[in-house]
Formats: C-alpha cells, structure tokens, sequence
C-alpha cells in the first residue's frame, strides 16, 4: 500500500478499493516504523489524521463527490501553519508555538480531501542545505543514514522518499525543495514566484519563498500544483495568472522541445557521477525528440553572492518579530531584565548559529555605508540574472542543469565551514532569484546515491516542466527504486 | 573592508541585530562572515551602471483586494502564545520601559 501514488490512492479511496482509515494507518504506521531512524518528522498528528480520514469515507458514504486529494496523507514542512497544531519552523524560540490559523496551502489541500499526518523537520527557520541546522536534530538520508537529505525541506524529502507519505510540501527560497528531493531520490517542484499562496508559511526571505510539492512522480506534483496554485486574498503576492489544467498537460509528448544546457556553468565542482547522470539524462531526452541548445547564463555564476546577499538582509528584517513579546520564548533571568536585555538574551537563547550568522549577515549588509556595496549590487546583479534566463527562454523552452553539484554529502562534512555549505546551492537559487518555476527529478544514482536532474522554465510555465518531467519518467524507472531502509 | 572585519563591528551588528552574542561566538562570528563577505565582493567587479534594482519579481496582478472590513483574529487567540500575557488587559506584558 505503501508504494501507491497520489493519483491511485485517491482513485481507490474514491472507488471504495480502499478507505481513507486503512491508507491513514498504513501511512502512520509506516512512518512509526522509519522515524526513530530518519527523525524526519517534528510532530506526528496520528489522531487528528484518522479524525480526518474517517471524515472522506464519511463523505463517500453519503455520496458527496471527493476532491482531488480524498484521503492522500500528505506531510508538512514544519514552517507551515495549520491551527491547533504545533509548529516550530525547527527553532528553540518557537517551541511551544501552536498557530491560531491554516496556512492558505493547508486550507486548500485540507479542502481537496487530503489527510495531514503530520510536520517535518527542516533546518531551522529553513536556512540550511543539510537539515544539520534543526534544533531537534538532523534527518537522516533514507538511502544511507550517515548522509543528508539535503536542505532545508530534508524531513518533506525523506518522508516521501521513505514512503512515509506519497506527498508532502515543502518551501524554497534558494533551492530547499529541490536538493533535498534530488538527495532523496524523489520529484521536488518549486513553482513560479507568486504562484501558491505563501500566506501562513513562517516567512525566510519574501522575494525568494516560494511553497511546492515532493512526491515521487511528476505526475503527483502535476495533481499537488493544481490544488495548491490560484490566488488569495491574503497574499498580495499570489497572483492572479490562470491555473493550468497541469495533469492534461501530460502528454509524454516532447518531440520538438528545445533543452537548452548552459555547459559553461555546468561544469565547476560538479562531481563525476553527477556529470555522467546528467549527461546520460540529456542524451535520454534528446532520443525522446528533444533538441539540446547551447545556452549562455554569464551571471548564473554570481548567483551564490547575490543570492546570500538578498535572502539574508530579507532574513534579517522578518526575523525581528521573534522578540520574545507576542509569542515563542522569550528569555528570563534572575535580575530583572530591561526591554533591550529581553529581546536580545531571548534572541541569542531562541536562535541556532546559522540563524544568527545571516542575520547578522543581512543586518551587516542593510546597514549605512555597505548598503550600496552589497544589497544594492547584488540587487542589480539580480536584475541581469534575469536578464540571462530572458534571452535563454528565447532560444529554448526549459534550461536544465543537475540539481545539486554532488551526491548527498556526510552528515557533518560541511557544519564548521558555513560558505562551502552556501556553494551546495550553486544549481538552485538562480531560479529564486529570477521568480522561476524549476523541478528536480531523479536521473540516476552514483555510489548507490541519487541523483536529480533540474529543468527551469518559463515564468508560469509549470505545465512545460511538468510534461518534460513526467516523459522523461516515462522512459526511466529511478524514482521506482526504493531505499533499503524503506 | 570585509576582511578586516573587527570584534567592533560584530558588536555594532550583534547590537543592531538584537542579539547578545558570547565572546566565543563573536570571534566565530568575526572570522566566518569575513570569510562569506570577502567572497560576496566579487559582485562588485560587475559593471551595474544603468542597471535597475530587482527587489522582487512580482506578475504585479494579485495586488489588490476590495478594503471591506473583515473579522480579525480574536484577542483570545492573539494571547494564546504570549510568553506573558495579560489576558484580563488584552495585552502582551513586556519589562518595564518607563522607571
């Protein structure tokens, strides 16, 4: 039961092959089973979940029509916020906090019938590329227990990596749904910029941020996007643009498509097993009637300043709301604190290090007379990123690189040197910077250890990248490949 | 200019970020953001002049809602996290900021 996609457990659930309760205790029952190993969940919502469960076969039983989710558990990446249900963002300084409202994501996956089991664990605050950053401990990559899972979505990734879950969501602002999902050997999508609704997500850095699925086929990110992606009232940001119909975007048609690849940057640091996976993943599209295009991206190479620029001094400013005041810890001494005394012992207790690295960072950058040096030029430096990506897109409908540089690295290989971490991101974070849509699907294993190839397109282009993916997963049968521990 | 990074400048930053940092982890500090912002100066050798900044890369369509009153959180709500709240009030208790 474990193995089942989205799409059959809904089709069996609405058919009456299977109730929700059964698919629910398979899903619980099986993270039990895995978790005291991958500590990939935070907080498991066992009871609520089969509360939830029994309310679609409630709901088939009278004969009301289920959504597209109807009883498919799906996990949480532990910055979302569902109402009664504790959720720290990974952080010492929201231990205790439970939100008094739904995430827009929750509320519409809740509505499409979807069963939450629970909330995964992340780097804290998601800042990080290893899930090493989380107060409550890494999560263990579920292809080899000594390695990450990639980060910050780590726990998302190996839920359904693990077959915890055949879905959860994630969040990404340099590329933490997509190299975790590429670690795990799992489909991880980050949507356009604007596309889902990011009101109710603990917010990291408001122009990268961005909500998405992990699932294990393209096909289940096509039906995961389409419940996810509109508009809403509560977030200026989410736009108005028409939602696709992404699942009859499927075709498995890909016959003219043009891939462009930007050799000149696809080359430093990247490992040999990933150069050979990549390489073999493109010959596969291109037999597949794709044409691979040269592609020139100059400033993709600036991306990792520009990005650790922007992302910290937006980290910076939303953090300043964790002052011990209105909610989360707030520090006490045995002298009588002043204001200034709490807010900054509350900070130094609540936070981890790497928390206060970029805030620091951000606050550094932001402040008068290294502004213009650093903010605004890589403000600018941003701008001719997407300038690079504009005239790529029209040359070539997806450009697509490896998702990470290396297969997932040892858990405490890159903890005391925070800027060869920041390099792990070198694949991703132009995409957040340019408001892109990019996925990462699996194309291969090097030393038994997955692989992910990255297509990005067209601003709202998801169907493109969807249909690209889920042909190619038509030809190759990685992310049919279980881990052992799985 | 970032690579002469002070245990100065980390107070000033530490200060203006609201965090009280150890002396370990200042020296920490000091040396790994040196570390990160001598590698970030190499934006600064890309010529940018006429260039616009990009703050965010909205579609610029989802702005705006009708400004209609709607129901806000309950006070109750809002207090239910307060580290020290004064529910009788409807306040956040914070120290004393007045003597």
């Amino acid at each position: 039961m474990i193995d089942r996609s989205v799409r059959t457990i809904r089709d069996d659930v609405a058919s009456g092959r299977l109730s929700a309760v059964e698919v629910c205790r398979a899903s619980l029952d099986r993270i039990e089973s895995v978790n005291p190993t991958l500590n990939a969940f935070n907080h498991i919502a066992a009871e609520r979940a089969l509360a939830r469960a029994a309310e679609v076969d409630r709901a088939r039983a009278a004969g009301i029509t289920l959504g597209p989710l109807a009883g498919v558990p799906v996990a949480l990446k532990d910055n979302l916020c569902v109402r009664g249900m504790r959720t720290t963002a990974s952080s010492r300084i929201l231990d205790h906090f439970v939100p008094p409202y739904d995430a827009t994501v929750v509320q519409r996956l809740e509505t499409a019938g979807a069963v939450v089991v629970g909330k995964t664990n992340c780097d804290e605050f998601a800042m990080g590329s290893s899930n090493e950053n989380s107060a409550y401990g890494p999560v263990r990559n579920p292809w080899a227990t000594d390695r990450t899972p990639g980060g910050s979505s780590g726990g998302s990734a190996a839920a359904v990596a693990s077959r915890s879950t055949a879905a959860a969501l994630g969040s990404d602002t340099g590329g933490s749904i997509r190299q975790p999902a590429s670690f795990c050997g799992v489909v991880g999508l980050k949507p356009t910029y604007g596309r889902v609704s990011r009101y109710g997500l603990l917010a990291f850095a408001s122009s990268l941020d961005q909500i998405g699925p992990i699932t294990r086929t393209a096909a289940d990110a096509a039906v995961m996007l389409g419940v996810l992606a509109g508009p809403d009232p509560c977030d200026a940001t989410a736009s108005r643009q028409p939602v696709a119909d992404y699942t009859s975007a499927l075709t498995g048609d890909i016959k003219g498509l043009r891939v462009g690849v930007p050799r000149a940057f696809v080359t430093d640091g990247v490992g040999e097993g990933v150069r050979r996976a990549f390489d073999e993943a493109l010959d596969r599209l291109k037999r597949e009637g794709a044409a691979l295009v040269d592609v020139d991206l100059p400033h993709a190479r600036y991306a990792i300043p520009v990005y650790y620029l922007v992302a910290t001094a937006e980290a910076s400013s939303n953090l300043a709301r964790y002052d011990g005041v209105r909610y989360g810890h707030r520090a006490k001494g045995k002298e009588l604190l002043s204001l200034k005394e709490m807010y900054s012992r509350t900070r130094d207790e609540g936070f981890g290090a790497e928390v206060k690295r970029r805030i620091m960072l951000g606050t550094y950058v932001l402040s008068a007379g290294y502004y213009d040096a650093f903010y605004l030029k890589a403000q600018q430096v941003r701008t001719l990123l997407r300038q690079d990506y504009d005239a790529a897109f029209e040359r070539v409908d997806v450009v697509a690189m490896p998702t990470s540089p290396t297969p997932p690295f040892r858990l405490g290989e890159k903890t005391d040197d925070p800027l060869q971490m920041y390099l792990a991101d070198v694949f991703t974070v132009s995409a957040n910077l340019a408001g892109l849509p990019a996925i990462s699907v699996p194309c291969g294993f090097s030393d038994q250890l997955p692989i992910g190839l990255q297509l990005t397109g067209r601003l709202f282009d998801e169907s493109t990248l969807l249909r690209v993916a889920d042909a190619y997963q038509r030809v190759t049968d990685w992310h049919t490949r279980a881990p052992e521990s799985a | 200019m970032a690579s002469a990074l002070t245990i100065a400048d980390v107070e000033r930053i530490a200060a203006l970020s609201h965090l009280e940092l150890t002396a370990d982890e200042k020296e920490l500090f000091r040396r790994q953001l040196a570390d990160i912002l001598a590698y970030a100066e190499q934006v600064q050798a890309i010529d940018t002049s006429g260039v616009p900044a990009t703050a965010h890369v909205h579609a610029r369509d989802g702005l705006e809602r009708a400004d209609e009153p709607r129901e806000s959180l309950p006070l109750a709500d809002a207090l239910a996290n307060a580290p020290d709240p004064a529910p009788d009030a409807g306040l956040f208790r914070v120290p004393r900021v007045i003597g």
